[in-house]
């Protein structure tokens, strides 16, 4: 056998449409209409609206610690912006904005922040998961989703965030794996924000790019410019497409900046430099997309501060809903519900010892 | 009514249930062309095809993973681990999801998958076959810990997993798969999960057991018959989380003595567990100390030395004879 250059099937490619200087490839701009344009918008900036604000409650005490996606709004709202209501999203964590396009609301989130479950049942259930905290381990979930879609014959396609630490773990590996043996229709998005908390995308794999991966799987992989959201609905479109069709998975490296902390918990000062993070600011997702809405006449000064007052009230009311429904939360005793679907008896007796404990802690208290 | 042994009991499980439920799914390494390193699964590729069978990548997370994402969609997987020793690359997603999304949504997300897989030793194996680590899987809340001791009520609680509302993981004793037969009704059988039973009426002494131990806890109470004229009260768990004490205890207020077999490690295994409850509910009962027969605080030894780390008859035996010659 001679020595030869390896013909592979699968491709890598690259997507910029809408430049950081605001210049716009016409040829490759998907067909978008006006109004998708600024629902798009509008959605972003409430990613980021929503984010100054929770991070304004979390540093006055009133939510815990939550992680921001400032700077990752394209990367987030592109992907599910294509997606049908019966399609399915299995989100990581950090996917705020992703999880209110489809339907999450603002004070279920501020709910979960704040430490109770009941901000988690509303997310989860329907075609959406709720948030998954161990790095990585979701994307099976979004396999088996869609095997199972395969199985019932449903032309519906599912969805799954990660981050480019997560390409790290195993649990990636077998994802990618399964999807492309069993062409599940999954689309694979991995948000490369840059930095796994103090470890930088440099340290995290060797390889040029996190999509070339998907060529060892036998699945196409695009590196997009997560910043662009019109490079983010078009890889997205394609991708979906071709997992409703029965191609099978797709991986989508959305190439962006974590403008803000890992978590509230963190300091990013320790591991990274200020000029770094100021020269991705001009790389802004959202100053990018303005600009060419504004271009295309459908932006201007005033129309821009109309949505921002109109987002700006929906978080005050979402943020005084929580408050409200969160005040008749809490029962300790509720805790015990939901571990199986039948209590076993060791688990009433333990709930009977808590509320004997409780009457004596509030007698005696 | 047939004549089967615990491999053909389990497989009738799995057919009868995937006939009567097109949601019920067989997933695993081997499971589909060769029904299984065990043949628990012989034959059903053939009757219910590649779309019903699947043969899985090898790859244990990914096996977990996936049929929990089935599961979320409605599916009722049923994924294989060939060898318990293997399962450890599941723990992560049965302990970090399967076991928590049903609480973490408050009931929107449920998991109602089974991992069945093949544990403990006495078929000559290599290292990593031999083990017993349920309560590894017992220690956390959320899933289901299920070990049947022959092919009768494999069968049934086979059947009660897969229907279960919530994870099971379902430990099948490789001893027993060939070990004996018995009659297995062709009728549908179930048996609650969360339900010890009582396999052997007696006095004077309660043995507490599962799995491959209940035979030798059964020959070592007909010694004790024989040979001392002692009437012997052996529990099969069944179920060893979550666990049912309420028939394990009051067989000891009524006997004042109890042994525990397992054939995991001692420090820290199920039997430590027993042991509380007996001390929580029977205490002013009891007559003896609680003795308990079980594996070394070690990895079992390769299958040269296995049968000396395992308990014997002759070991619950003796440990009975103990028990009862202790005068309170």
């Amino acid at each position: 056998m001679p020595r030869e250059i390896f013909e592979i099937p699968d491709r890598v490619e690259t997507l910029s449409i809408l430049s950081a200087d605001g210049s716009l490839d016409e040829e490759l701009a998907p067909a978008i209409d006006d109004d998708l344009l600024i629902k798009l918008y509008r959605f972003m900036l409430l990613g980021r609206r929503f984010d100054e604000r929770l991070l304004n409650l979390q540093r006055q005490g009133r939510i815990g610690t939550f992680p921001p996606v400032s700077g990752q709004e394209a990367s987030q709202v592109g992907p599910v912006s294509v997606l049908e209501e019966e399609d399915w999203m299995v989100p990581s964590f950090r996917e705020a904005v992703a999880e209110m396009w489809r339907g999450r609301s603002m004070e279920s989130i501020i709910i979960s922040a704040s430490g109770f479950s009941e901000g988690a049942s509303e997310a989860g259930g329907g075609y959406n998961l709720p948030v998954s905290v161990p790095v990585g381990s979701q994307m099976l979930h979004a396999v088996g989703i869609g095997w199972a879609m395969k199985y019932r014959e449903k032309k519906n396609v599912v969805m799954t965030f990660f981050g480019d630490g997560a390409t790290s773990e195993g649990d990636f590996h077998e994802a990618m794996n399964f999807a492309a043996v069993y062409r599940a229709p999954v689309v694979f998005v991995c948000q490369n924000n840059q930095w796994a908390i103090s470890i930088p995308r440099s340290k995290q794999t060797r390889s040029k790019s996190i999509a070339q991966k998907a060529v060892a799987y036998g699945m196409p992989g695009i590196q997009v410019d997560g910043n662009d959201i019109l490079a983010m609905v078009a890889a997205s479109r394609e991708a979906v497409d071709r997992a409703r069709v029965g191609e099978g998975p797709t991986l989508i490296e959305a190439v962006t900046y974590r403008m803000s902390v890992h978590t509230t918990a963190d300091d990013p000062k320790r591991y990274r430099k200020d000029d770094e993070v100021e020269s991705w600011r001009t790389k802004d997702p959202l100053t990018r997309f303005a600009g060419y809405l504004t271009e295309k006449g459908l932006l201007d000064e005033e129309k821009i501060q109309a949505v921002e007052s109109e987002i700006k009230e929906s978080i005050q009311a979402a943020v005084d809903r929580a408050e409200e429904k969160m005040k008749s939360m809490g029962d300790p005793m509720d805790m015990f519900d939901h571990t199986y679907e039948e209590r076993p008896a060791y688990l009433e007796e333990q709930r009977e010892f808590l509320a004997r404990e409780l009457k004596e802690e509030g007698n005696h208290g | 009514m047939a004549k089967l042994n615990m491999v053909q009991a389990l497989n009738l499980a799995l057919r009868q249930e995937m006939e009567k439920d097109d949601s019920v799914i067989v997933l695993g390494e081997d499971v589909g062309v060769d029904g299984g390193v065990f043949r628990v699964t012989d034959g059903l590729i053939d009757r219910f095809g590649e779309r019903r069978v699947v043969d899985t990548p090898l790859a244990e997370s990914g096996i977990a993973g996936m049929s929990i994402g089935m599961a979320i969609y409605g599916l009722k997987p049923v994924a294989e681990i060939q060898f318990s020793g293997f399962a450890y690359h599941c723990f992560h997603q049965i302990e970090s999801h399967a076991a928590r999304l049903r609480l973490r949504t408050q009931g929107a997300v449920t998991v109602p998958m089974v991992l069945r897989a093949p544990y403990g030793g006495g078929v000559r194996a290599l290292e990593h076959h031999s083990e017993s680590r349920e309560a590894y899987w017992a220690h956390m809340p959320g899933v289901k810990m299920v070990i049947p001791s022959g092919p009768r009520n494999a069968r049934a609680l086979l059947v009660s997993a897969i229907r279960d509302p919530d994870p099971v993981i379902f430990y099948e004793a490789k001893a027993l798969y060939r070990a004996f037969r018995e009659e297995v009704p062709d009728e549908e059988e179930t048996l609650a999960i969360g339900e010890s039973r009582i396999v052997r009426e007696g006095t004077d002494l309660t043995m507490i057991a599962y799995g491959a131990m209940i035979r030798p806890v059964l020959e070592a109470a007909d010694e004790l018959e024989k040979k001392k004229g002692v009437q012997t009260e052996v529990i099969d768990l069944l179920t060893v989380s979550p666990l049912d004490d309420r028939l394990f205890t009051e067989s000891v207020k009524k006997t004042g003595r109890a042994v525990i077999v397992h054939e995991a490690p001692r420090s820290f295994g199920s039997g430590a567990e027993i042991v509380s409850r007996l001390v929580e509910k029977s205490f002013y009962h009891l007559e003896a100390p609680i003795a308990r027969v079980t594996g070394f605080d070690m990895v079992i030894p390769l299958f040269a030395r296995e049968k000396a780390y395992i308990p014997s008859a002759g070991r619950i035996f003796r440990a009975a004879v103990q028990a009862l010659e202790t005068e309170p």
